[in-house]
Parts: structure tokens; sequence; C-alpha cells
């Protein structure tokens, strides 16, 4: 005689703790073993593309800010250069500076709350909140540069909305050697903490082939083991210019792209920014920030595309203008949205708490999935 | 505690209140403190103030959200097999409240003095299973029911550990009763269990290592049935949203609350107890000193309770530190380790007592 049994469908979000976000996640599960994920997307759609259209080309950077709001910088970044490509202009040395050094401090931000959030999600707050105090001294770096905490609105196209602070460089740096000896720390506290690796390792893991055809981007991608990252391989801004390394996953606690390889990804590549940053802040030259921006932006016709590495990946704005004020057409490649359509695959015969690491390995924003 | 309070006083009625009264004070005391410690204590480790708007260092915060708490809407959802739903609580609540009665404060506080005291106290928190289930089942929600069967199996497999070591304990004392437990391991540190006990011989220096083992086992396997990280995989809120209580609200997810407290000072009493001397003084007794007899029961229990709570601390420390173990592993610290690992030591210790 066999026992008849039913599998059980369990609505993970929108409203739940640790979905980051309004994301809702259809499980199918027998007891506690996932038998599949469904992601539900469009919670937080606010029709950012379509809006885009109706505005004129620097009106549009706000809203680029509540895409990735963790990296508001970087999307900035990368509509401001698809722009920039549109009009033909070449920005200032010193904006070219600036915009790197910022663009490394808000991927450092970005990836302390990733970290954080995924320690989070498997039961260590401590080391989140650690993280969210040290996260605290970027913001208010750039705060004082810039005004604001969260969407910053900070990259123009041709420049930037203000000039660096003059406490910028001096605390840039203090930062910098605050930071160093935090990373050790947070190693320990969570990188090789016994049960973090029980829980992380041999966990999801995104084989290289399978992350290549689904397009992973970021430390998603890299955390598989391949080397690719933009900034290396197709140099935007003047990132040519400086000496970093691109971590990959090596799988040292278990398989190669597992979730600890994902997340000692990112811990490595904080170091990298730090050493970016290193390197660039004695060297920003003396100028204006606004001298580029023009005063009525009117691209002729035509397309530019232009992608940057982003915190969570490859962010890629495409503009088509038709010679108007208003863009004909933004259309986002947003990192987060491809990378989460893997989560189906990953998910796939483990238990239920697994699924929460994965997520967090991944590492989501939901402002950019839905857009 | 009858007698003492009886000579105390000299009225019956008086008397026989407090004993009824003493255990439910001692964990509304234990939660409201514990609260207020577990905020503070999390606050310090991760370099935060934490309450300090409430009173004096924000001392009346567990206060003010207890009448918070009673102020609530007892919302219900019409989904929920109201029956349950309502015993639920009152059941984890009256498991972990019904332990405190066998639990010796000091040689003359203790609620009853139970001959068979250690016994029923692993009995009667095993009600705390049935009142988990109960809530996560009548909850009529997923998660809920997760939570429960998750506390169920945790809670089950973790009391065989727990009942080995207290098996060995209890080989070697002699006595099931607490308070004798604890009379025997005469004031002065090197006395206590974990020190190979009183009795002073050759069996004393073999059984330290044993003794330190059987700790470990207990301690690990106490903080699991109390859900306390790294084992609150029954509550994870990252996963469960609450666990069990998902549904609960107001008062009734206060008395979950509660019940946790309690149990986390009843556990640490019964570790310190078994293996710490109970309520003996580490390092004598001041009323032996100057000759005043009757402060032996004051100095007693400041000393249980100080034990008590330093267990408490370490449990707040481990849980502001670790993550969390996934369920599977859960179960295979339990019943690939900590069991084989007790049988073991049930043994040693067994064959150590007979030399």
């Amino acid at each position: 005689m066999s026992l008849k049994t039913e599998t059980m469908v369990l609505n993970m979000g929108p409203q739940h703790p640790s979905t980051h976000g309004v994301l809702r996640l259809e499980l199918e599960i027998e007891g506690e073993l996932v038998l599949s994920v469904k992601p539900h997307l469009g919670y937080l759609h606010r029709c950012f593309e379509k809006h885009s259209e109706a505005m004129q080309y620097n009106q549009v950077v706000p809203y680029t800010d509540r895409l990735d709001y963790l990296a508001s910088i970087g999307n900035n970044l990368g509509y401001a250069i698809a722009a920039e490509k549109l009009l033909g202009i070449q920005v200032p040395e010193r904006v070219e500076y600036i915009r790197v050094i910022m663009a490394e401090l808000q991927r450092i931000a970005s990836h302390m709350v990733a970290l954080g959030s995924n320690g989070a999600d498997i039961g260590a707050l401590t080391p989140f909140l650690y993280l969210f105090r040290d996260r605290e001294h970027i913001l208010s770096i750039i705060e004082e540069t810039c005004g604001a905490r969260m969407l910053y609105n900070y990259i123009w196209i041709g420049g930037l909305s203000h000039d660096i602070h003059p406490d910028f460089v001096r605390k840039t740096k203090e930062f910098v050697n605050y930071f160093k000896p935090t990373i050790v720390e947070l190693d320990n506290l969570l990188s090789y903490n016994k049960i973090f690796i029980e829980r992380t390792a041999n966990i999801g893991v995104l084989p290289v082939d399978t992350a290549i055809n689904f397009g992973a981007s970021g430390p998603t991608l890299r955390g598989s083991g391949i080397k690719f990252d933009l900034r290396r391989d197709d140099p935007y801004s003047i990132y040519d210019r400086f000496d970093f390394d691109i971590p990959v996953g090596k799988g040292l606690q278990g398989t190669v792209g597992d979730c600890w390889d994902r997340y000692y990804v990112r811990v490595r590549e904080m170091e990298q920014s730090l050493r970016i940053i290193e390197q660039a802040i004695d060297h920003i030259p003396e100028g204006d920030v606004k001298a580029a921006i023009p005063k009525r932006i009117k691209p002729p016709k035509g397309t530019a595309y232009a992608r940057v590495e982003n915190p969570r990946g490859d962010l890629g704005y495409f503009i088509i203008s038709d010679g108007n004020t208003n863009p004909f057409r933004v259309k986002v490649r947003a990192p987060s949205f491809v990378n989460l359509e893997i989560l189906g695959e990953l998910c796939k015969g483990h238990l239920v708490a697994d699924i929460i690491a994965i997520l967090g390995s991944i590492d989501i924003v939901l402002g950019e999935v839905d857009r | 505690m009858y007698q003492f309070i009886y000579d105390l006083t000299g009225n019956m009625i008086i008397s026989t209140l407090v004993v009824a009264v003493f255990p439910l004070v001692n964990v509304l005391l234990v939660a409201l403190i514990g609260v207020y410690l577990e905020r503070k204590v999390s606050a310090w480790m991760q370099d935060r103030v934490g309450p300090n708007r409430t009173g004096p260092y924000g001392l009346f915060q567990t206060v003010a959200d207890f009448v918070k708490m009673m102020q609530k809407e007892d919302a219900v959802s019409n989904e929920v097999d109201k029956k349950l739903y309502n015993i639920a609580p009152v059941l984890v609540f009256a498991g972990s409240f019904a332990a405190y009665a066998a639990i010796p404060f000091s040689s003359k506080l203790i609620g009853s003095e139970a001959e068979v005291g250690i016994f029923y106290v692993i009995a009667i928190s095993s009600l705390v299973v049935a009142g988990i289930l109960m809530a996560g089942w009548s909850s009529n929600n997923k998660y809920s029911l997760l939570g429960a069967m998750r506390s169920a199996a945790q809670i089950v497999s973790y009391e065989i550990p727990t009942a080995l070591v207290v098996l060995s304990m209890v080989m070697l004392t002699g006595t099931l009763s607490l308070s004798k437990m604890s009379e025997m391991q005469t004031a002065y540190f090197w006395n206590w269990n974990i020190f190979g006990g009183a009795a002073f011989a050759l069996n004393k220096f073999l059984l330290i290592p044993f003794m330190l083992v059987g700790f470990i086992i207990v301690f690990i396997s106490t903080l699991a049935e109390v859900n306390r990280t790294p084992f609150d995989i029954p509550e994870a809120e990252s996963e469960l949203v609450a666990g069990y209580f998902t549904e609960y609200c107001g008062m009734k997810w206060a008395m979950f609350m509660l019940s946790e407290y309690g149990n986390m000072f009843a556990v640490s009493a019964i570790v310190s107890i078994l293996f710490f001397g109970g309520y003996q003084s580490p390092i004598g007794y001041l009323g032996n000193t100057i000759g005043a007899t009757w402060l032996i029961p004051y100095e007693q229990a400041f000393w249980f309770v100080a034990k008590g709570w330093f267990f408490i601390l370490v449990q707040m420390w481990l849980r502001w530190t670790l993550p969390r173990l996934r369920v599977d592993q859960l179960m295979a610290v339990c019943w690939k380790y900590l069991i084989p690992y007790a049988f073991l030591n049930l043994i040693i210790i067994g064959i150590i007592s007979l030399l």
C-alpha cells in the first residue's frame, strides 16, 4: 500500500523578511524539500523606460537613481555615458576621476549591504550591523559632496552636479585606511565561520555553462570562475588606467560557483575597489566639473549603448534619439533581472532554508528587477 | 520552602500563597530582565546603543512593551482552529512555568522538594512541544506548520542527549532530587560536579574530562531545546517569518515570548545544578564566617540567580555571534555527534563511579 502524498505550494513574499523587497517566489515543496521555484515579478514596476520617453535627457538622471537604489551612482554613470556617446562630448579629466572614485565607493557600499544581508538571512545579524556601521562612513562622504545619502542624482550628462567637498580627499583616505582591517574582521566573523560555510558551500552551485547561457554577470558570473569584468574587458571612463585584480570563485570551501564563492568574490572585490580608490584619489586634476554640461541637450538622430560594471553586474543603457529633446526610447539591461532568472535552476533539490541563502548570494535589488 | 516562609511569617495562608506565586513572579522577572538584557547585550555586541529612551538606561523598555502588548487587539483569523489556537500559548507557557516548581533557588527557596525533581523537569518541559505543535497546526498557516514540524523534530531529538547526560549525573550522584544534587556539591567551587564532585579521591580527577564533555553536550542540547541561535530554526525569522507563532499577536504572542525566556533561565538553572553546584557558593559563605547562619539561604539564592544569568548571557552571546544551522545539519549534530558521545560518556562515567 502506498500513501498518497501531496506537494505544498508556499508563497514566499511579496511580504517576507528575506525576499529583499517585493519579490514573490512560488515554491513547490515536499516537506522541506523544494521541487520548483517560480519567481513572480512586477510588484515594484514603475514604468521607468516608458516614463523616460516623456522627459528631457537630463531629467531622466534622478529616475536612474531609483533603479538599483543601493548603487545609484553606478546607474547615473551608465546613463550619463550613454547620453554622452549620443552627444559625442568628452568630459574633463577631473570629472572622470571623481566618477571613478564615487563609483568604487558606491560599489563597496553596495557590496556591504549584499554581504550583510546574505549573512543576516542565514542568521548572523551582527556582521550585518557592523557592515552598516562601516557603510555609514561612505554615505557621509558622499552626502557631504552631493547632499543625498541614497538617491544621489550626482553624475550628470557631461559632468557632475557638484564639485567634491574640500574634505573629500582626506575623508576618503581615512575611510580606506579604516576599512582595510575591517575586511579582515568580516572574514573572521562571517566568511570563515564554520556554520556559515556549512550553510553556503556546495549550495546553489551555478555551473559555468549555465551562467553563460542565462547571461549572468557581475559577482554571480565571477563566482562561477569566469574572469569577466567590464572595467577590464570593455573599459569605460578611465578604468584602463588603474591596476586591479578580478577576483573569481575558486571553490575554496566547496564547489566552484556555490553560494560561498559568490559571497567571497564580493568580499575580495571590496579590496580591489579600495585599491582603485587609492590609485585615483591622489591624482584628481584641477578643473571645473560642470564645464561640459550642455545647456540644452538635443542629440542628433541615432542610437547609443553604454554598459558599466555595476555592483550587481553588467548594467546597460540603450538610448534611441530621434533628434528631439526627449529620448525616443530608453532600454535598460538590468543585471539583477537577468541574474534572478537563474534562481529556479539553482534552487532545485535544495531545502527551504537554502532558498534564502541562494537568493541572498545572487543579490538582487527589486527596484532594478522591476524597473 | 513552605516551612521556611511559615517560620518567617507564621501564617499558613500567606506562606501557601507565596509558595504558589513565587515561580510565576520568577518567570515574569526573568522575562522582564531577559528581554531588556537581550536588547542591551545585542546592542553592545553590534556597536549600537540599544534602548535608552524609556526610563534610565531604557530600563522600562520591557515594561512599556508589556503594556503595549496588553492593550493590543486580540486579532484572530477566521481560518484558525480556535480551540487549539487559544490553548497553545497557555500550554507552552505552562510547560516552562511548571518547571520552576522543582528548581531549588537555595536550600530553603524551592517550590516543591520533589524527590524526582530532575525527572519532573524533563517531563514537564516536554509539554512545550505539544503546545508548539498545536500552535503550528491550528494557525492554518504554512509557515507556522513548517516551524512547528521543525520544532517538534528538534526538541524531541535534543531531549535524548540531555536525558543521557542527566542520567550519567544521576548515576554519579545517586539521586534524582535537584536540591540533594546541589547539596552534595558543598560550598567551594572545587567540589562542583564539573570538577569531579565533592568526594576527594582518584575518581575526582578521572571524572573531570568526562564532566567537561557532559557539560558541553548538555549545554548545546539545552540551547537547541529552547530554540536559541544557532538552533533557532523553528522560528527562523528570515525563512519562516516567525515560525510557529506567526499568526499570534498581543498577549498570546507575549506568552510564547515569556516562555522562551522562562525556558532559558530554567535550562541554565538545570545546567548549573548538574555541573556548577546549583545554589552553592563558589567561595564559601559569609554567613558562616560571621556566624550568622540565617544569611546563608539568601546568599545561596544570590549565587544561584547569578549562575543562571551567567548562562543566559552565554546564550545571548552565542545568539548574536553565530549564524543559524539548517534543519538537516541540526539533526546531524544531534544524532551523529551528540548522542553517540553522550552514550560513551554515560558508560565511562558509570565505570569510573564504580571504581
